[in-house]
């Protein structure tokens, strides 16, 4: 630890903004508990449209119908997030420097193991992808459980091939946004407003838009781990 | 009290802990760190307030919010540490400039 | 919910456990040890997910919120970690 010399004035300066902010932060916390403590308890009325819109949503899940159907919007400017957070991570890095390499070799048992696990969480992500129309799960958290794969594959030192991560880490990086714009934009081939989805065809929708969805997500997660641009100049 | 108002107060208390935290500490990755936890209260009392409706049925429209926030919250922590990694490269420091560290590092 | 399976004691000893790693890893003076503890509180806030009948959100949280906020803070720890010890710092 290194020890400087501080002098008298800076110590007050340290304690007056600690005790102060601490005062703040307290007055802070006794406002929100009151008006957490005087909330009603709410009525159920956007619980029971949601329940009676279930059927004609294409899943029998709520959670994925809410976040599909009928909040759908959130989720498209979800994935635009993403994306503006690896827009900026890809311009931060300088480039003439590579993200970190490390020298050493990765070790017998992390090898091993992403060598056991590699198939089973691509088996778990896709069956999470399935699952999400009738149980908990969907394209998010199949997504993590690829980024998680693509995580452990990077610290193992195994490296994209440099033909690989031009245009084609690229296009599936933004595939995701695409194809939830496109079938967003499909309603207005039938004359209904942007981003319906017609009852009959939502499921197979749903579930495009999902797939879709998932392999960009963990593909943009993936990425972000590296903290810098990938490997494009040999 | 109820679990619902339980656990929303925990959130609370976790965001009041983070927002201290932000103030007070120096190191930027630690107020990262404190970003996170405040992150993590204002879901805790998301879902604290959806559990908080007559006969136990649970809301999924915060639990939809949730996800997008627990998302949206990673896609931030991953770009404020590229910018600490890209400040401490072109200044070699990793604390608040003309503050002298709390902690060891 | 089912409050006549799991006591009541549980949830109270959930959220105390919450706040205080929670404030451990906030105030810890190592900073890898900082990071551990915000993996662990990470998990801990999965299962208080599942306490809170939200299955969605505990795979969610326990996949990103915990594993991959983790593993990004670690690989910026690391990095920090390795220039503060070699005397060269790299081309810029």
């Amino acid at each position: 630890m290194q020890i400087k010399n501080v002098t008298r004035s800076e110590k007050l300066h340290k304690l007056a903004l600690t005790i102060f902010s601490a005062i703040l932060v307290i007055c802070v916390a006794i406002g929100l508990m009151i008006s957490v403590s005087f909330l009603p308890v709410r009525d159920a009325e956007l619980i029971e449209i949601v329940s009676t819109q279930l059927p004609a949503s294409g899943v029998s899940h709520p959670v994925t119908a809410v976040l599909l159907n009928f909040r759908g919007y959130d989720t498209l400017l979800e994935m635009a997030v993403l994306l503006l957070a690896l827009i900026g991570t890809w311009s931060l890095a300088p480039l003439d420097v590579q993200a970190d390499d490390t020298r050493h070799s990765p070790g017998e048992m992390l090898d091993s193991l992403t060598r056991l696990l590699t198939p089973i969480i691509v088996l778990v992500a896709g069956y999470l992808l399935w699952a999400g129309a009738h149980a908990p799960g969907g394209a998010f958290q199949a997504g993590a459980l690829l980024a998680s794969l693509g995580v452990m594959i990077q610290l193992t030192g195994w490296k994209l091939p440099i033909e690989l991560t031009g245009i084609y880490l690229r296009f599936i990086h933004v595939c995701g946004l695409v194809v939830f714009l496109l079938v967003a934009a499909s309603g207005w081939f039938n004359s209904a407003p942007f981003f319906s989805l017609p009852p009959d065809l939502a499921g197979i929708l749903i579930l495009l838009i999902e797939t879709f969805a998932m392999l960009s997500i963990g593909l943009t997660l993936a990425t972000l781990f590296l903290l810098g641009r990938p490997h494009s100049t040999p | 009290m109820t679990i619902a108002i339980l656990y929303a107060s925990t959130g609370i208390g976790l965001f009041s802990l983070g927002l201290y935290a932000l103030i007070v500490l120096t190191h930027l990755l630690r107020k990262l760190l404190a970003i996170n936890v405040m992150s993590c209260g204002v879901f805790l009392v998301l879902a604290g307030l959806a559990a908080h409706t007559p006969n136990a049925i649970v809301d999924p429209i915060p639990h939809a919010m949730v996800i997008t926030g627990i998302v949206v919250a990673i896609a931030a922590t991953a770009l404020g540490l590229s910018i600490l990694l890209r400040i401490h490269a072109l200044t070699g420091r990793v604390h608040l400039p003309g503050v002298d560290e709390q902690f060891d590092d | 919910m089912e409050t006549t399976l799991t006591p009541i004691l549980l949830d109270y000893l959930l959220a105390s456990l919450l706040t205080l790693v929670a404030a451990l890893s906030l105030f810890s003076h190592n900073l890898f040890r900082a990071i551990i503890l915000y993996i662990i509180f990470g998990l801990l806030l999965g299962f208080t997910w599942i306490r809170l009948d939200a299955p969605d959100i505990a795979l969610a949280e326990i996949a990103i919120g915990a594993g991959l906020t983790g593993a990004l803070l670690l690989s910026a720890w690391a990095v920090l970690a390795r220039k503060d010890k070699s005397p060269c710092k790299s081309k810029m």
